[in-house]
């Protein structure tokens, strides 16, 4: 007969090396599909790792893809710590990314110190307002943020394609459904000559600091925390668990805000409504790859950037398709779930 | 006597702490077995060995099969548990309030595929068990409108139709008036007559002197002592529990000074019955104990809301310190002057994932002893966590651990030491001991006593009426909303109004 046993809870240490674990069994059990896929396994594994290490441009490349998953994977961390379930990540990311694009266009017209906070700042706001709605419904009549915001992201999707093809259309753009380049002005700068690595990395790194901070550090932080893990015991110490929640909301819409901002002002300079290959989703994983912590998400992110360069990079020499890389991150993000799981039970096989 | 059960050294270690240590113990056929200890003292982890929730690490369970012949129960199979004929009652209930009683008593001991449901069949054998026990509980009726001390009965019906033979009663006459309390024990009376075994867990004294056939004792996992009843007395087995000589708490006199929480005319209309109040006016005096006696979900609930600030009253006014409250809020009123100890410790009063230290100061935020510019100062709230556990006992893994692996006595000093240590003008102070051992009760009181002296005035809800009537100054009693002084202090006339006779009747 099999039991499940709860167990006594682990160390910090043996809890944090849970998702390296994970990671590193989904690693493995990528072997599967490949071999099935018809690959030689050693070859392909070493593609993987020279896609992503073999030189300053695959790392670079690694790093610009994982940009706007540190944002992502911070938005839903703040959110979930919270137990605020914002799923609405993807939509947030294209309205701050129309409103980098509504300001940075030409619109106004001045020199990069301004331009770039601005359009930072806009992109934020849009954000935090895509979350302040279903965290508002939430509130007011109990709708389950899980599904508003995950249907507000079609909506807001269709909303972008719309203005895409309507004001925010570059006339200049053959047809196409883009909008009009970021002035220079607004664009962040790239960190390496030649390559496409930008500072949105540097804003996403010192933003997972401040999280990581002022999640364990302030009173804002000690106050989310407590609502997210007890709202009873929390609305009973005082704490305004509705002011709290509506600032967490503002924060989470606000970084997925800034992914968007990052990758049209810094990666692609134009908006089109394939911006996202659903950065917001992926970062759901990456949060709970990083156990919910601001400094987890930027090794999680790392790794989920590289999952898919290296994939991307052996699916080119090898034929094998790309999707194994979404393949990998689900199978990690399952490998998490599982591991957390034995992190409170065992199972005990006994007659 | 033939035995039906006996615990043979059983063992149950969880990491380095011991819960419970080569414990023999045995029942017998119709007798009523009383298993007192402190809390932590491995009362319930022995029962939940018994009922195979638990593995043991060492020892046997023997259960007598229908020809009184002893048979070694398999470890950690619940359902074998209960098809050999134990029935547990917890405390806290496990029935499903949108079903009926009867679904709620057939619920599980029906087959999985079955055509028809045989319902009549079953509905007869219950009437039967109601009709030779006397525990009578309406069966079509959604157990969710029933009151407390039905839906109890329910539960044992529901063990008793699974032909429990030995029945184990974990506190259960935590939420019953003393009369109800006292129509249980009859009805256990006679079905012990008929042959059933009974444990009941307890920490009330009175009910286990009068009540049970043999007391066993349990003291940090070890069985300490065992005795018939009729050899026992109360100071000697409260020795056994504590280890030590406990004195009875002592209520120096003290005379009231200002008032200090007026509710005047306090009526909550709300959609459920217990959540009402009507016309309740109550006066809480500096330097008094109020207690509020009465059975639970009678009001108590909404009073304690209200003053806690997580409800507004309809009508009528609430006065803190002569300044009439205008915002239900907690925060506004901490600011008052309250210091709430809620009912339910674990879900209201800590946040078990944070650690001790931070659910020291959850109420303290916004003071500048604890942050500044929006950041904790960690080093205030570390030496805080220090001093607080000390001065008020707190024992556990220390300040950094998480509060939920505390004990519920220590969980409660956690949440005393946090709620006095603010020296609030108003305490309400609602079911303080429920479930607390007798050492962690008696600190209970004489903190509470100790905070009276200091000038505060203490609100304190109660179903535990020998702790009403230890502390309080004053005693009012609640019913359906309703709330009455006590004309005496004298138990039965208070435990027919709780019962919902008028103060003048009973008197």
């Amino acid at each position: 007969m099999i039991r499940i046993e709860p167990r006594p809870p682990l160390s910090r240490t043996r809890r944090a090396l849970i998702p390296v674990a994970a990671a590193v069994v989904a690693l493995i059990l990528t072997a599967i599909p490949l071999a099935l896929a018809g690959a030689a396994l050693a070859p392909s594994y070493a593609q993987m790792w020279r896609g992503v290490f073999g030189s300053v441009f695959t790392i670079s490349e690694m790093l610009t893809r994982a940009t706007p998953l540190i944002f992502t994977g911070l938005a839903v961390t703040i959110a979930f710590r919270a137990k605020l379930w914002n799923i609405g990540a993807e939509g947030q990311l294209y309205l701050g990314a129309m409103a980098a694009v509504w300001v940075g266009t030409g619109m106004i017209d001045a020199p990069a110190p301004v331009m770039i906070p601005l359009v930072l700042i806009v992109g934020a706001i849009a954000g935090a307002i895509g979350m302040l709605g279903p965290a508002l419904l939430k509130l007011r009549f109990g709708a389950d943020e899980v599904v508003t915001s995950l249907l507000l992201n079609f909506i807001i999707l269709i909303f972008v394609q719309m203005m895409l093809e309507g004001p925010l259309k570059d006339p200049f753009g053959l047809g196409w459904p883009q909008s009009e380049p970021v002035i220079d002005a607004a664009t962040l700068p790239t960190l390496i000559p030649r390559m496409r690595l930008h500072a949105g990395l540097l804003i996403a790194l010192v933003l997972a600091v401040v999280a990581e901070v002022m999640l364990t550090r302030s009173v804002w932080g000690f106050r989310l925390r407590a609502v997210g893990e007890n709202i009873a015991a929390a609305r009973h110490a005082g704490i305004g668990v509705n002011r709290s929640l509506i600032g967490v909301a503002l924060v989470s819409g606000a970084l997925a805000g800034l992914a968007g901002v990052s990758e049209v002002a810094g990666l692609k300079g134009y908006l089109t409504a394939d911006l996202s290959p659903g950065f917001g989703y992926t970062g759901i994983v990456v949060a709970m790859l990083a156990g919910l912590s601001p400094m987890g998400v930027v090794l999680a992110a790392l790794f989920i950037a590289s999952v898919f360069v290296g994939a991307d990079s052996m699916s080119r020499a090898t034929g094998v398709s790309s999707f194994l890389a979404d393949l990998t991150v689900a199978i990690s993000l399952i490998s998490v779930l599982v591991g957390s799981f034995f992190a409170r039970f065992r199972i005990r096989w006994r007659r | 006597m033939t035995p039906v059960l006996t615990l043979t050294g059983l063992t149950k270690r969880f990491g380095a702490v011991i819960a419970n240590d080569a414990v023999d113990l045995t029942l017998h056929q119709g007798e009523v077995l009383a298993l007192l200890g402190e809390n932590g003292a491995g009362k319930t982890t022995l029962m939940n060995m018994l009922f195979g929730h638990y593995v043991p690490d060492a020892g046997t369970v023997q259960v007598a099969d229908a020809s009184a012949t002893l048979r070694t129960l398999p470890p950690g199979q619940p359902q074998t548990a209960l098809k050999r004929g134990i029935g547990m009652v917890h405390q806290h209930f496990t029935l499903a309030e949108n079903l009926s009683a009867l679904d709620n008593i057939l619920l599980g001991a029906e087959p999985l595929f079955a055509l028809s449901r045989k319902r009549r069949a079953a509905r007869d054998k219950i009437a039967g068990i109601m009709e030779r026990t006397g525990l009578i509980a309406p069966l079509d009726e959604p157990v969710g409108s029933l009151s407390v001390g039905e839906r109890q009965r329910v539960e044992i019906l529901k063990a008793l139709y699974r032909d429990a033979r030995i029945l184990v009663l974990d506190e259960p006459t935590a939420v019953l008036t003393p009369q109800e309390a006292d129509g249980l024990f009859a009805s256990i009376r006679t079905m012990t007559a008929d042959g059933l075994s009974v444990i009941f867990i307890s920490h009330k004294m009175r009910e286990v002197l009068a009540f049970s056939d043999r007391i066993a004792v349990l003291r940090l996992g070890r069985k300490v002592g065992e005795m018939a009843t009729a050899d026992a007395d109360q100071s000697s087995i409260a020795r056994l529990m504590v280890g030590a000589e406990t004195e009875a708490t002592t209520r120096p006199t003290a005379t009231p000074g200002a008032p200090i929480l007026t509710l005047d005319r306090v009526s909550v209309t709300s959609a459920s019955a217990r959540g009402r109040l009507h016309d309740a006016s109550l006066t809480v005096h500096a330097h008094e104990i109020v207690g509020i006696a009465g059975v639970s979900g009678n009001g108590q609930g909404p009073l304690a809301r209200l003053i806690t600030g997580l409800l507004t009253p309809d009508s009528g006014t609430v006065t803190l310190n002569g300044q009439p409250v205008r915002q239900f809020t907690p925060a506004a009123m901490q600011s008052a002057g309250v210091g709430a100890i809620p009912e339910d410790r674990h879900h209201d009063g800590v946040v078990g994932a944070m650690s001790v230290a931070e659910n020291l100061i959850i109420e303290d935020l916004h003071t500048p002893g604890i942050a500044r510019v929006g950041f904790l100062r960690r080093a205030e709230i570390r030496d805080r966590a220090a001093s607080l556990t000390r001065d008020f006992d707190v024992r556990g893994p220390g300040p950094d651990a998480e509060a939920r692996l505390l004990s519920g006595g220590n969980i409660q000093k956690l949440i005393l030491a946090r709620v006095l240590t603010r020296e609030p003008a108003l305490i309400l102070a609602n079911q303080p001991t429920r479930g607390l051992d007798f050492g962690a009760a008696a600190e209970v009181g004489r903190r509470l006593i100790e905070a009276r002296g200091r000038g505060a005035g203490v609100l304190l809800i109660s179903e535990d009426l020998d702790e009403i009537l230890g502390l309080a100054d004053r005693i009012l009693v609640i019913h359906d909303g309703h709330l009455a002084e006590a004309t005496s202090r004298d138990r039965a006339a208070i435990g027919l109004i709780m019962a919902g006779q008028s103060a003048g009747q009973a008197a």
